[in-house]
C-alpha cells in the first residue's frame, strides 16, 4: 500500500486546510480586482482554489471508488488506537457525500470567479476553509470532531454570508450568527449528555454502547438525542426550525448560497448518523428515539417550504424555499427508517443538491439581466437571453418537480416505492405528490412571468448577455443532474449498497475499533461506575 | 445541613444558563453577545462537570489513587477555545450592522415607539 493510498482518507481535510493557508499568505487582492497589482493576485488564488478544488474532486472520486467496494476506509491520526485517538473513517456514504460536496463546490468556485470572488475580501481562502469543514464532518468518525468541523465550516460561512457586504447582508447575517451560536451550545449539551452516559464519543462505539444503556439512563441519552435532533434540523433547515433559511440563502451572494446548498445536507447527514444509526433500530432502550417526530416535521417541512415558494416575491428566494422544501422529502424518506428508504433518500439527496445549486446560480443569471426588476417576479423588460435561460430553468424546474425522465422523478418514484406497507405511507405520498405539483406551479408561474410577461414599455436591460464562464458553469451543475439520471442504474446500487451498509454495526465497529471492537471495546474512561463517595 | 457540591454546581449552571437565555431574547445585539457568552459558559461548565466531580484527583492515569476524566476538560478547552473565536467574530458582526443599519436593533430598524426595552 503506497503512501497516497495509505493517507488518502485525511487529504480531502488537509488539502482545502493547506490551500486556504497557502491563500492568505498569498495575501488579499485589496479591493484592486481590475489592473494593477491586485489584479495578478486575484488570479493566482483563482487558479490556485481552483486546482486545489478540482484535486479534491480526483480524491473524492478514488474514495468513492474505494468504498464502493464495500471498504471501510479508516484512518487513526498519529496511529493512537482507538477509541483514543482522532478517527476518520469513510464508508460509502460519508465517499458519497464527499463527491457531493467536490461536485457543488467546483462549479460554484468557477462562477465565483467570474467576478463575485472579488466583491470582498479573501473569498477563496474562505471558501477553501468551508470546504474543509464540510469535507471534515463527512469523514470524522467522532461525535467531538463532527462538533468541531460543523463550527469549521461554520466560522466560513459565517465570513461567507456577508460577503459582498451591505445593509441586508448583515442584518440577516447577525440572526444567521447569532442563531447557530445557540444551536452549537445546544449541540455541546447534546454531546456531553451522551458522554456522560456512555463515556465514549466515537460513532462506532457509541453505536454499540448507546443500545446497551438501561432505562434509568437511557432517558438521559433519550434528552440527548432530542437535543441534537433540534441541533441538526436546525442546519438542515428541519420545520419549526428552518425560518431562518430562505431569508439567509436569499439574502447571500449568489455563489455563496449555491454552496450553501449543501449546507442544509450536513444537517441530513449527521441527522442519518446519529438518528439513524447510533439511535437507531438498535433493539435498546434507546432505539428509534425521534422516529414519531422525524417523519411528521420532515413532511411538514415540505408542505410548508412549498408554501413559500408559492408565496416568494423574488426568485432566490423562491429557491430559497426550494431548498426547505428538498430538505424535507429527504429527511422523510431517512424518518421512514429502512435501508430502502434510505437508498431512494441518498439518490433524492444528491439530485436536489445539484439542482438546487444550479438554480441558486441561474436566479442571479436571470436576475442581471433584467434590469432594474432584478428577481422581483414582476413583469419587466425582456431578458437578453431568453431561451437559453428559459431552457435552463425549465430543465431545472421539471427535476425539482420530479418530472420524468430526470432524477428528481426517479427520486421521487424510490422513494413512494419505498414508503409502501408503512403506517404513514398515505400521507407521505399525498405530500410528495403534492408538493411536486405546487412545485411546478411556483415555478411555472415565476418562468411565465420571467421569460413571457415582459413590457416593452420599459428600456432594455442593457444587458449582451452573460458571460459564457457564468453560463457554463451553472450548465456543468444541470449536466452533472442529468448525468445521475442517465447513470442512475449504478447510482442507485451504490445508494442502496451505502444504506445496508450503514445497518451493519458490527462490521463499522471492527473497522473503527480494530480488533478490541464490540463487546470488548475498552473505554476512554479510567473508570467504570460513579464513585459517590468521591465527592461530598 | 450540608449542600452537596452537585447541587451547587448543577443550580449554577441552571441560574447562567437561565440568564444566557433571557439576555438572547433581548432586542439589542450588545445583550445577545452577553446572552450568548454566558450560555457559553454555562455549556463549558457543564461539559466540564459530565465528567462528573471529583475532588483531589488529577486527570492523570496514576497507579492506585483517584483519578479524574481528562477527556472532558480536553472537550472543554476546544469549546471555549471556539466560543471565544465565536464571540469575537460576532462583536464585529454587530458593530458593522450598527454601522450598515444605523441601529444596534437585531432586526435592523429602530424600535418603535412604546417598543419593549
Amino acid at each position: 500500500m503506497n503512501w497516497i493510498d495509505l493517507h488518502l482518507p485525511i487529504l480531502p481535510v488537509l488539502l482545502p486546510a493547506i490551500t486556504a493557508v497557502l491563500l492568505l499568505l498569498m495575501g488579499d487582492h485589496g479591493g484592486d480586482a481590475h489592473g494593477g497589482h491586485g489584479h495578478h493576485k486575484l488570479l493566482w488564488a483563482r487558479r490556485l482554489a481552483l486546482a486545489s478544488t478540482a484535486l479534491g474532486l480526483l480524491i473524492a472520486a478514488a474514495l468513492v471508488q474505494r468504498a464502493a467496494t464495500g471498504e471501510l476506509i479508516a484512518y487513526r491520526v498519529g496511529d493512537w488506537p482507538a477509541p483514543f485517538g482522532i478517527l476518520v473513517l469513510v464508508d460509502r456514504l460519508g465517499a458519497m457525500m464527499l463527491m457531493l460536496g467536490a461536485c457543488v463546490a467546483l462549479p460554484v468556485l468557477w462562477y465565483a470567479s467570474g467576478g463575485w470572488d472579488a466583491h470582498g475580501r479573501y473569498f477563496h481562502a474562505l471558501f477553501q476553509f468551508q470546504l474543509m469543514g464540510l469535507y471534515g464532518a463527512f469523514v470524522t468518525g467522532d461525535l467531538f470532531n463532527l462538533f468541531v468541523f460543523f463550527e469549521v465550516l461554520l466560522i466560513a460561512s459565517y465570513v461567507l454570508m456577508v460577503h459582498g457586504q451591505g445593509r441586508e447582508r448583515f442584518r440577516v447575517g447577525l440572526h444567521y450568527v447569532v442563531l447557530n451560536l445557540a444551536a452549537s451550545a445546544l449541540f455541546l449539551i447534546g454531546v456531553a449528555l451522551i458522554y456522560a452516559k456512555t463515556g465514549t464519543l466515537n460513532l462506532a462505539d457509541l453505536a454499540l454502547r448507546v443500545p446497551q444503556v438501561a432505562a434509568p439512563d437511557a432517558a438521559v441519552l433519550q434528552v440527548a438525542a432530542m437535543l441534537l435532533l433540534v441541533v441538526f434540523g436546525f442546519k438542515a433547515a428541519l420545520m419549526p426550525l428552518a425560518m431562518w433559511l430562505p431569508a439567509t440563502y436569499s439574502a447571500s451572494s449568489p455563489p455563496v448560497a449555491a454552496l450553501f446548498a449543501i449546507m442544509t445536507k450536513v444537517g441530513v447527514y449527521a441527522i442519518v448518523r446519529v438518528h439513524g444509526v447510533m439511535f437507531g433500530d438498535s433493539g435498546g432502550a434507546t432505539a428509534l428515539t425521534v422516529e414519531p417526530v422525524l417523519l411528521p416535521l420532515a413532511l411538514l417541512t415540505s408542505v410548508v417550504g412549498v408554501m413559500g415558494a408559492l408565496s416568494a416575491r423574488t426568485l432566490a428566494r423562491l429557491v430559497a424555499w426550494l431548498t426547505v422544501t428538498s430538505v424535507g422529502t429527504v429527511l422523510a424518506g431517512i424518518g421512514l427508517y429502512g435501508a430502502a428508504a434510505w437508498g431512494a433518500a441518498f439518490y433524492y439527496l444528491l439530485n436536489s443538491t445539484l439542482v438546487i445549486a444550479a438554480l441558486f446560480l441561474l436566479a442571479e443569471l436571470v436576475a442581471a439581466q433584467r434590469g432594474d426588476a432584478d428577481g422581483q417576479l414582476v413583469p419587466a423588460s425582456p431578458v437578453a437571453q431568453p431561451t437559453l435561460l428559459g431552457l435552463m430553468l425549465l430543465l431545472a424546474a421539471a427535476s425539482t418537480a420530479g418530472l420524468p425522465p430526470l432524477p428528481g422523478f426517479i427520486g421521487k418514484l424510490m422513494l413512494l416505492e419505498a414508503s409502501t406497507g408503512h403506517a404513514w405511507a398515505a400521507a407521505f405520498w399525498t405530500v410528495v405528490l403534492v408538493v411536486g405539483f405546487i412545485t411546478l406551479v411556483g415555478l411555472a408561474r415565476a418562468g411565465s412571468i420571467l421569460f413571457w410577461h415582459v413590457r416593452t414599455d420599459l428600456p432594455d436591460g442593457a444587458s449582451a448577455g452573460s458571460s459564457p464562464k457564468l453560463v457554463l458553469a451553472t450548465c456543468s451543475l444541470l449536466a452533472a443532474s442529468v448525468l445521475m439520471s442517465v447513470a442512475s442504474a449504478p447510482i442507485q446500487r451504490y445508494t442502496h449498497a451505502a444504506a445496508v451498509q450503514l445497518t451493519d454495526r458490527a462490521a463499522y465497529a471492527e473497522a473503527a475499533l480494530g480488533e478490541q471492537g464490540g463487546a470488548a471495546a475498552q473505554t476512554a474512561r479510567p473508570y467504570r461506575i460513579d464513585k459517590r463517595k468521591e465527592v461530598k | 445541613m450540608t449542600i452537596s457540591m452537585e447541587f451547587l454546581v448543577a443550580s449554577g449552571i441552571g441560574w447562567v444558563t437561565a440568564c444566557g437565555i433571557y439576555l438572547l431574547l433581548r432586542g439589542r445585539s450588545f445583550t445577545v453577545v452577553l446572552g450568548l457568552s454566558m450560555l457559553g459558559y454555562a455549556v463549558n461548565v457543564f461539559i466540564f462537570s459530565m465528567g462528573r466531580l471529583w475532588r483531589a484527583a488529577p486527570p492523570i492515569l496514576t497507579d492506585g489513587s483517584a483519578v479524574a476524566d481528562p477527556l472532558p476538560q480536553a472537550l472543554v478547552l476546544t469549546a471555549i477555545v471556539i466560543g471565544f473565536a465565536t464571540t469575537g467574530f460576532v462583536i464585529e458582526l454587530a458593530l458593522r450592522s450598527r454601522h450598515e443599519n444605523g441601529t444596534d436593533h437585531v432586526d435592523g430598524h429602530a424600535e418603535r415607539e412604546g417598543g419593549a426595552q
